[in-house]
């Protein structure tokens, strides 16, 4: 009582302490997530809660894991998820059935109007389902967040193939990075094969699919971006990650798999990611040995998926970036 | 050298891109999946105001360009260029026909202009946003019929042309924004 506002004499205080969001928006926020939850409750999948912080940390290159000292055990490092796949898969393992998580994950250096390296990513698995089902649970839930209806499913070659003339699977490097070369000259003259498929889809085919205004659901990815997908043969004999994206204006929304179950395929993965980090000079984090016991043991056939919810209520209420409906921002934080 | 790496990136930060010294207009990170991330880059060349639409992958590093603007006096022009002089250190500057296309029918003695330095050599100047000019040539005034609102061409002494007032007469003084090009008002009758 009687103390004076905002007068500290020791330093100017900041002038953003205030939240990134309207009140209203945070207030709407909270309904969507709430609808999140009676969604699977509803459908009777498990809301679970696995760890942020873990021993293990992603290996995929792409990712940049942050590492925090934890003193109580010696010098222990330990990792906040990038995702809570590696724990979501042991729980399936142990026999948890359909899961769900609404949480938090952390990805360093990733920061923009659709980044923040602090999100919320909501991630289930549906033992039993493939990934086609799966999608489709996906576009439901948009549908009932945002009332945004699907308006088309693609093939990922074939839209590969319509927008550079190249086939996504099969061309020779030489010709991805002739057409990488033509948009960015730096960009096609060193990189490698995920990366140009990276580059040629982000600036040739996200443009198409941001004209649409219901949601893209793609599927069928090049066995270059598998990730934690199983490999599978389309209808031409060729070979295919059983992988799927949604797109909601050229935002993607959604990355799900048909995941793969088998142990010694997963830890030529990880290894493999491995040796492309230690090629980039990236750090080497431990691998997760727990989830590979946990495929060992036994792995039900299992979808699972990621959403970034940041976004989808972003887009649900109109927004184009995410820090509107975001408490406080990376540069607020 | 100093290089900046995309994470560096925001607007107003200059760069040397392909040998021409940018200026950041726009900077946007994009990652697809959990893909190789990009920043899409919006920038304007400096040499000639061009904007280029450039896409880096994240983390990669552009060298910065030596690049700054100063204010100095405009003092006159000869078949070498147009000669300006640092007001702080006294020293001079020749800008080429380039630097000054877009201000050069503004300039008169001692006006004070941002001149922009690459590598100590003037890449653009910007006028004063107001300047104060004489009417060398317009058709005669038109008295009593100012409440028309009619316009009508007046050469200025610099050869810039603007849009006046019918009343306006030759050798009145204006004032003229320089970023539209209109006329202001008269400071000084003829």
């Amino acid at each position: 009582m009687g103390a004076s506002v905002g007068t500290s004499p020791h330093s100017p205080l900041p002038d953003d302490w205030q939240p990134s969001a309207t009140l209203e928006r945070l207030r709407q926020r909270a309904r969507l997530l709430a609808r999140v939850r009676t969604f699977f409750s509803d459908r009777g999948v498990l809301e679970v809660e696995t760890p942020s912080l873990s021993a293990s940390a992603a290996s995929d290159p792409q990712l940049h894991s942050l590492g925090v000292e934890e003193p109580l055990f010696g010098a222990g490092r330990y990792y906040l998820q990038t995702s809570p796949e590696s724990a979501m898969k042991r729980l399936l393992a142990a026999g948890s059935g359909p899961i769900y998580q609404l949480g938090r994950a952390f990805r360093g250096g990733e920061c923009g109007t659709w980044h923040n390296p602090e999100f919320t990513l909501l991630e289930w698995y549906r033992p039993g389902w493939d990934e086609h089902r799966l999608a489709s649970e996906v576009l439901e839930l948009i549908t009932t967040l945002t009332g945004v209806r699907h308006s088309a499913t693609r093939d990922y070659r074939q839209l590969f193939r319509r927008r550079t003339g190249l086939d996504a699977q099969n061309a020779p490097l030489p010709a991805l990075r002739e057409a990488a070369s033509a948009i960015e000259s730096a960009l096609g003259a060193e990189s490698d094969r995920s990366t140009l498929l990276d580059f040629l889809f982000t600036t040739r085919v996200v443009p198409l699919l941001s004209r649409c205004r219901g949601t893209v659901l793609v599927h069928g990815f090049p066995t270059a971006q598998a990730l934690q997908a199983t490999l599978a043969e389309d209808v031409d004999g060729v070979p295919v990650a059983r992988r799927f994206e949604v797109y909601l204006g050229g935002i993607e929304l959604a990355n799900g798999y048909a995941e793969l179950r088998d142990v010694t395929e997963q830890r030529r993965r990880f290894e493999a990611d491995l040796t492309e980090r230690r090629r980039l000079g990236l750090p080497e984090p431990p691998l997760c040995e727990r989830q590979l016991a946990a495929l060992a043991a036994g792995l039900p056939e299992v979808s699972g998926v990621a959403v970034g919810i940041d976004r989808l209520v972003a887009l649900a209420l109109g927004e184009r970036a995410i820090a509107p409906v975001m408490a406080f921002g990376i540069n607020r934080a | 050298m100093v290089n900046h790496s995309t994470n560096e990136f925001r607007p107003g930060l200059k760069l040397l891109l392909d040998g021409d010294p940018c200026s950041i207009v726009e900077n946007e990170f994009v990652k697809p999946g959990k893909g190789q991330a990009f920043n899409r880059v919006r920038l304007r060349n400096l040499c000639n105001g061009r904007i280029w639409e450039r896409t880096f992958k994240s983390g990669e590093s552009l060298p910065a360009a030596d690049v700054l603007e100063r204010e100095m006096s405009y003092l006159y022009s000869d078949t070498q260029g147009w000669h300006f002089m640092d007001d702080s250190s006294y020293e001079q500057y020749c800008a080429g026909e380039q630097a000054v296309a877009e201000v050069r029918q503004w300039l008169s003695g001692q006006d004070r202009c941002m001149v922009m330095l690459w590598n100590g050599e003037p890449l653009s100047v910007r006028a004063p946003n107001f300047v104060e000019l004489e009417v060398t040539q317009t058709e005669p005034g038109l008295r009593g019929d100012t409440a028309a609102g009619g316009v009508k061409p007046a050469e200025l002494s610099t050869g810039a042309v603007v849009r006046v007032p019918l009343f306006i007469e030759i050798g009145d003084r204006l004032r003229v924004d320089t970023r539209t090009g209109a006329y202001q008002g008269r400071v000084g009758k003829g």
